[in-house]
């Protein structure tokens, strides 16, 4: 055995119950089981089991996102140093890829630690409080709080929201496996509507701006909200601040964390999908759902005519915003998305939908992915009712038949 | 030739350790165990005391409930103990042989009515080889089953090729199969055969009233469940009878010779063997015996897991132990009782999963030595949509096993509770990554559906 496997079990009695430091057992077992696979046989049913466990999952999730957040770190570097003009970091040469890397990784790691830490803190407490081991759910949330949020935002915010997403969004209905919402989201709609200045504006996305001025004729608008007050100041062409399709594909226009790169993003997508952590179905019809939805609003345009928002290519959309990081990463949570096959079209279908319909018809709220998906998650059970009492008619129906057949009389009763 | 039903969903586990095809005949074991607890919906009370003689036949214990159903001593000698465990629940009952056995003596009839039938097999200690669906559980003799269904081949891990271990059983198949149309009464027996399997099943139940089926597909394909859901699902109400392969063989041996002889050709399989194969043995044999016919133990002073049946859904006897009635293989794999240190964080060659986290999925053909390790914690259910791939039914897993854990009995009604018994969700535990005892789940569902519903 392992110096470290001995080391674990010299301390071990003292964090079991009536040990020492008998309170701290969950949090004991989570590091335990973190550092080891756990000498635990089977001893019912199935004799031998599939090597995924939740950690594994979890950790390849973590693993997808990896992409984004290192995108991320660059990016807010980039806006940071375009808003104030200092051309030797926006220049594309090594040095300059460097600054930008390292002023975005000492900025938003504060983030990412106020938000593991408080979030943590909530679970480990909590898995305590219940008897129940650690879950890894959060190794997720925690990683998705800071990349939804704009690189401005401060840490208190951060870790209000993390709070109020994990306490609120997982632990009251149980923790992970029994939420109706996904966290994240949450803690980010939490923020969106209690902080709003926090949130969006032209200097929530761009690291300095909220303090200092940048140079002239710098507006660090993301691209959304740039259209969305366009319309809302009755311009006859969209407003995209100044960037266009390669930009949304490569990433390098204001934006929160981890949404602006196509690139990034599709990295992760195929990371799940290939390792199948993420259910297809929902991604694909996410994407379906937000292009089908820009060809009506198309076709309606040509119709009316009215409203300009509605002629933008409905591909644009799918690139815009947060729509690729919520179809790939948010919306693929299993535990809050619909869980039957037939159920993950519709639901994926009907976030799409939405949050093109919330995007174009109502500038008030530039984003809709987070309201679709949102909405979406407190519909998935619905969904899932529906698909699942047709398997349910099903099996009624063929009693019935099977009862006509035998002849029996009492036909009315039967399926009851 | 009928038409090949095809599944799609389901899992041929790559596990090393497949019997190899030879067969050892096994000497007289000196003593034999059967288990009462192996006997689904069997409540028993004892009829013997250690120290008493029995002939092959003799019943040892009946069903509380349905005094008529006993369960027979399957060879000759002295009851040596009865091994008891918690609140004196009868763990084994153990017969010590005789050099020469005795039988006890049936009259078989020329010709056989129904009744008659039954009450040989009630008498013979036969009976418990006849199970009932819904709940799996031997079936009552004053019942009239919807229809008689045999799974004609094992999909298990390392399950054995019933077509090679029953190649000498033809005369007895096919006695075993007009047994089983008697108790039928006219109502269809279905054979389910496998499409990749040829041999003497082939030639068995070309008789009138015999419904012969081809399954194509991985496991649970050679579930009898599977198959019922696909060739006439069980409703509300319904009862439907079902009988082993090697069980049917052994009616059949019985009504040929009127006299009882539980030998059986069963499979030693498994990573934890040294050489694995087929052996000659009667039921309640020892394990430690079986064993030894084919070899040895694993090298190594390695732990090993004894299960009566397969790697999925058999029981964990021990090396002390007995071969259980129901079984057709035993199953020796190396526990897992062992620290992996951060294993969940390792690329996983050598990994078997469904998932394709571990980079095991980029050698496809390869087999694995899979342990007794848990690997993991237990959690909520998390994933989604994962079960259903291990489920060619048209039934809803997760759905299901919630409403069992709910105990709301109109929804697991609704959901087809009467469909499944645990072992048809045995893939759906192997895989789940939040590792639920799901079959432990299905069995409560159903235990509560016993009680409640009847």
């Amino acid at each position: 055995m392992s110096r470290l496997r001995k080391l674990v079990d010299r301390f071990k009695p003292h964090f079991e119950k009536g040990g020492r430091f008998g309170i701290f057992r969950s949090t004991f077992d989570a590091f335990e089981t973190f550092l080891f696979v756990p000498n635990k046989v089977t001893t019912k049913g199935a004799h031998i089991r599939d090597a995924h466990d939740t950690k594994r999952m979890m950790s390849m999730v973590v693993l997808a996102l990896m992409p984004a957040l290192l995108f991320g770190f660059y990016n807010t570097g980039l806006q940071h140093y375009r808003a104030f003009g200092v051309t030797e970091a926006t220049a594309l040469d090594w040095t300059g890829i460097w600054m930008c890397l390292k002023f975005g990784f000492l900025k938003i790691l504060p983030v990412i630690v106020v938000s593991y830490g408080v979030g943590l803190a909530i679970e480990f407490v909590s898995a305590q409080l219940r008897g129940h081991e650690v879950n890894e759910g959060f190794l997720v949330t925690g990683m998705l709080i800071p990349m939804i949020l704009p690189p401005n935002v401060p840490l208190w915010i951060v870790a209000l929201a993390t709070a109020f997403g994990v306490i609120f969004g997982k632990e009251i209905f149980g923790g992970t496996g029994m939420n109706i919402f996904n966290p994240a989201l949450l803690a980010r709609a939490f923020v969106f509507f209690s902080y709003t200045s926090y949130m969006s504006g032209d200097r929530a996305n761009v690291a300095g701006l909220m303090r200092a001025d940048g140079v002239d004729g710098f507006s660090g608008a993301t691209p959304l909200t740039s259209i969305a007050d366009g319309m809302v100041e009755g311009s006859p062409t969209l407003d995209f601040n100044g960037t266009g399709v390669w930009d949304w594909i490569v990433g390098t226009h204001p934006g929160a964390l981890g949404e602006t790169s196509m690139i990034a993003i599709m990295m992760g997508a195929a990371i799940l999908l290939v390792t199948g952590v993420a259910s297809w179905r929902i991604m694909l019809s996410v994407f379906v759902g937000g292009l089908g939805m820009g060809l009506i609003f198309n076709l309606l345009f040509m119709l009316t005519g009215s409203n300009i928002y509605m002629a933008m290519p409905a591909y644009y959309h799918l690139l815009l915003g947060g729509f690729a990081f919520g179809a790939v990463f948010m919306a693929t949570d299993p535990v809050t998305a619909a869980q039957t096959d037939t159920g993950k079209w519709i639901y994926g279908l009907a976030i799409g939908v939405m949050a093109v319909l919330i995007r174009v018809v109502n500038p008030g709220y530039p984003e809709g992915i987070m309201l679709a998906i949102l909405f979406m998650n407190a519909m998935a059970p619905l969904v899932d009712h529906y698909v699942v009492e047709a398997n349910v008619r099903r099996r009624r129906r063929r009693l019935i038949a099977a009862n006509m057949a035998a002849g029996a009389t009492n036909i009315k009763h039967a399926g009851r | 030739m009928t038409k090949t039903i095809k599944l799609r969903k389901g899992l041929d586990i790559k596990l090393k350790g497949e019997a190899e095809k030879y067969i050892t005949r096994l000497p007289r074991s000196t003593v034999y165990g059967i288990a009462p607890a192996g006997f689904p919906g069997i409540s028993p009370k004892l009829l013997v005391q250690a120290g008493e003689n029995v002939e092959a036949g003799t019943p040892l214990f009946f069903d509380k409930r349905r005094p008529e159903i006993v369960v027979t001593s399957p060879v000759s000698g002295v009851v040596e103990a009865v091994e008891r465990g918690d609140k004196r629940a009868v763990l084994n009952v153990v017969v010590r042989a005789d050099e020469v056995q005795r039988h006890r003596k049936f009259d078989i009839p020329a010709r056989l009515t129904r009744e008659a039938t039954i009450e040989l097999l009630l008498a013979s200690g036969l009976w418990p080889c006849i199970i009932q669906r819904p709940y799996g559980i031997v079936a009552t003799p004053a019942d009239m089953p919807k229809a008689v269904f045999v799974s004609g081949f094992d999909s298990a891990p390392l399950a054995p090729d019933l077509n090679f271990a029953l190649e000498a059983e033809f005369v007895n198949l096919k006695r075993g199969f007009e047994v089983l149309r008697t108790l039928a009464a006219g109502r269809p027996v279905h054979l389910s055969l496998s499409a990749t399997s040829e041999g003497v099943l082939d030639a068995v139940g070309d008789e009138e009233g015999i419904v012969k089926h081809t399954f194509a597909g991985p496991h649970p394909a050679g579930n009898v469940g599977v198959q019922i859901s696909h060739i006439d699902p069980v409703n509300k109400g319904d009862r439907v009878w079902t009988a082993d392969l090697w069980n049917v063989a052994l009616i059949g041996r019985f009504f040929n010779t009127g006299r009882l002889d539980m030998t059986k050709i069963y499979a030693v399989a498994g990573s934890g063997v040294g050489r694995t194969g087929y052996v000659e043995a009667s039921v309640g044999t020892p394990i430690a015996d079986l064993v030894r016919a084919t070899g040895s133990r694993a090298a190594g002073d390695e732990r090993l897991r004894f299960i009566s049946g397969n790697a999925l859904s058999g029981r964990r006897v021990g090396e002390d132990g007995y071969i259980g009635f129901y079984a057709n293989m035993l199953t020796v794999l190396p526990e897992g009782d062992r620290y992996e240190l951060l294993g969940w964080a390792r690329p996983g060659l050598n990994k078997f999963s469904v998932s394709r986290t571990y980079l095991s999925w980029l050698r496809p053909g390869k087999k694995y030595v899979i342990d007794t390790n848990l690997r993991g914690g237990q959690r909520p259910f998390i994933v989604t949509g994962l079960f259903e791939r291990y489920m060619p039914m048209d039934i809803y897993p997760m759905q299901l096993l919630k409403a069992i854990l709910a105990q709301d009995i109109d929804k697991m009604e609704a959901l087809g509770i009467y469909e499944v018994l645990p072992e048809d969700l045995a893939l759906c535990e192997f895989a789940d990554p939040s590792k639920n005892d799901i079959q432990q789940i299905v069995q409560d569902g159903i235990d509560l559906m016993v009680k409640e519903v009847g």
